[in-house]
């Protein structure tokens, strides 16, 4: 039996202990600022897992101008090139920074991962992420069914792996914001679907706090039902902190993570991708990723204390859109893989406003009456849409800063509230 | 010349993100933004290389190109491409703006640099404390270059400036 990876593992003990795993986002161009970030995340007060995120000329295969960027300007870097720095400096620092205590995550945004699992690999990575569709779609104009072979080959090759390191889906994260939950939890079980199929056995699924508490609670429910029909490899839920327009103000942001603490602990995700308050502005320091993490983990301790004023799932059919989308699509061909692509060819999965040449881009979600996602253009998807007048440009800067005004308005303290 | 209340004529448009910045939602506001105002658009998306801004902008031959980035590598990306487009001599002359958040730190004010290298107009967040003001001095750039332009004319790049 293939040994049980160390990302896995300390998911899952912290699991049985009760506690939720947290992790940053985090990547700098110097080794000495990574390992430097690295060992403040373990050292945190929180039940932590590390992060190394890669630049974008990395995740672009730019290796010329990230090895340039590195010798002249790393500090400008806004991730780590894990390639211009070769494998014996990656695995060096990872042996220093990581434990079966503190695994690390290597973050890429690549449709085109191959070569980057290969030095992860190499490297001695405990876990990585991303899907061939939320690793494309979103993030240019590769191919889907071209990134839908390389994501083959390259769960290939980690399975192949003596330990085959974890790997999370991003399906679930879609955009970062504005997309309607059913589709988000499709897009998920169907990456982890792929991810199995390809023999990888450490799989997380991700879902991203979107704008309403009670329709995250049913997504992360229909999530987990949908993850444990279709899946035969155990697995765990990672929740992301609120990843589209943040609240300006500090107080705004602190609110919507400690909102997201709440969500993964009610909606029994077992990780938390956090957002710092400074990335409404830039990339934030170590020291405020720290202070994330802490603040979260503690208002997911409170909350783990205090589990009967949660409030209630919405029950708007979630799971049976979600699991519509799943079934439309495995019925386009043989593989997962050829599904993906097969679906997103016909528009039966069609993600709103994503510009990729392969996605149909005539489905259309919006914001309805009760502060809810919903679709106001199917497409050629199997969901309901509620029709609604076209988008404006002020009409989706409305959609996109729902929760920053929300957030803000009512960080902003109240003369007749805090009197009564 | 047909004058609309705002806009004046009607531009053609090239949308673009750089080539290492996978961020959509900018660009997808900036086609609908332009579309209200009545110009017309082709959305390059994101992630875009260089080669296949400037291979746009040669045969599509618009009235502007607008780059928008937010990923923090806009000063380094936007000057390659700057040199690129300037480079081909039908584009010498081309309006190109571009704007976001172009430094990764929220300080480092990259206008000066952008301008000197070949853009007509700079709309750095950082520097203007926000997306705001910038967009709305972007919409009077526009208003100047539709009322100004006159398509195939030597004005174009004048108007701009």
């Amino acid at each position: 039996m293939t040994p049980t990876d160390r990302f896995t593992g300390f998911v899952d003990r912290a699991r049985a202990a009760g506690r939720l795993v947290v992790q940053p986002r985090m990547g700098f161009g110097e080794l000495h600022r990574m390992r430097a970030g690295l060992r403040a995340v373990r050292e945190a007060d929180a039940t932590t897992v590390g992060t190394v995120t890669l630049d974008s000329y990395t995740r672009c295969h730019d290796d010329g101008t990230a090895r340039r960027a590195l010798r002249d300007d790393p500090a400008g870097l806004n991730g780590f090139p894990l390639l211009a720095h070769g494998v014996p400096a990656v695995r060096s620092l990872l042996q220093d920074c990581s434990s079966a205590g503190f695994p690390v995550q290597v973050r890429h945004g690549t449709p085109l991962p191959l070569r980057l699992f290969r030095a992860m690999a190499e490297a001695g990575a405990d876990a990585t992420e991303g899907g061939p569709v939320s690793y494309c779609l979103p993030y240019g104009r590769v191919p889907l069914a071209r990134a839908v072979a390389e994501w083959s080959a390259g769960c290939a090759l980690l399975a192949a792996q003596p330990v085959p390191p974890h790997i999370e889906t991003f399906g679930g994260c879609m955009l970062g914001q504005l997309c309607p939950p059913s589709l988000l939890v499709a897009l998920s079980v169907l990456e982890a679907m792929f991810f199995q199929e390809h023999g990888l056995r450490g799989i997380s699924l991700s879902y991203a706090q979107q704008i309403h508490q009670g329709q995250d609670l049913e997504a992360l429910a229909a999530l987990r039902r949908l993850a444990g029909e279709r899946l035969s490899t155990p697995h765990h839920l990672v929740l992301y902190t609120f990843m589209g327009v943040f609240p300006r103000t500090e107080a705004g942001s602190r609110r919507l993570l400690a909102d997201s603490a709440r969500l993964a602990v009610r909606g029994g995700a077992e990780r938390l991708v956090v957002k710092t308050p400074a990335e409404a502005h830039r990339i934030p320091t170590v020291e405020e990723n720290v202070a994330s993490l802490e603040y979260a983990a503690s208002v997911a301790a409170a909350t783990a204390a205090d589990r009967e004023r949660s409030p209630r799932a919405t029950e708007s059919g979630l799971y049976e859109e979600a699991r519509t989308l799943v079934d439309a699509t495995l019925e386009t061909g043989r593989t997962v893989g050829d599904c993906l692509a097969a679906a997103f060819a016909r528009g039966v999965l069609d993600v709103p406003y994503c510009l990729h040449p392969d996605n149909a881009n005539r489905a259309r979600a919006t914001i309805d009456d009760r502060s809810m996602l919903g679709w106001s253009r199917a497409g050629a998807m199997p969901v309901t849409a509620t029709a609604t007048a076209p988008v404006t440009a002020r009409r989706l800067t409305e959609l996109l800063t729902f929760n920053r005004r929300r957030f803000d308005r009512d960080a902003v303290p109240h003369p007749l509230r805090s009197a009564s | 010349m047909n004058v609309t209340a705002c806009a004046g004529r009607r531009l053609r448009v090239v949308v673009s993100g750089l080539s290492s910045d996978a961020h959509l939602w900018n660009l997808v506001h900036l086609q609908l933004f332009l579309e209200d105002l009545g110009h017309e658009v082709a959305n390059l998306g994101n992630t875009t290389p260089d080669a296949t801004i400037v291979e746009a902008c040669r045969t599509g031959r618009p009235d502007l190109l607008v780059l928008s980035t937010v990923n923090g590598h806009g000063r380094t990306d936007g000057l390659r491409l700057i040199r690129a487009l300037r480079a081909v001599p039908s584009l010498a002359a081309l309006p190109v703006v571009i704007g976001g958040k172009l430094g990764i730190d929220g300080r480092d004010h990259a206008g000066t640099r952008l301008t000197a290298a070949g853009y007509d107009a700079v709309f750095d967040d950082a520097a203007e404390g926000g997306p705001e003001s910038g967009l709305a001095r972007f919409e009077s750039f526009l208003g100047a270059l539709a009322a100004g332009h006159s398509r195939g004319g030597p004005a174009a790049g004048a108007g701009a400036a």
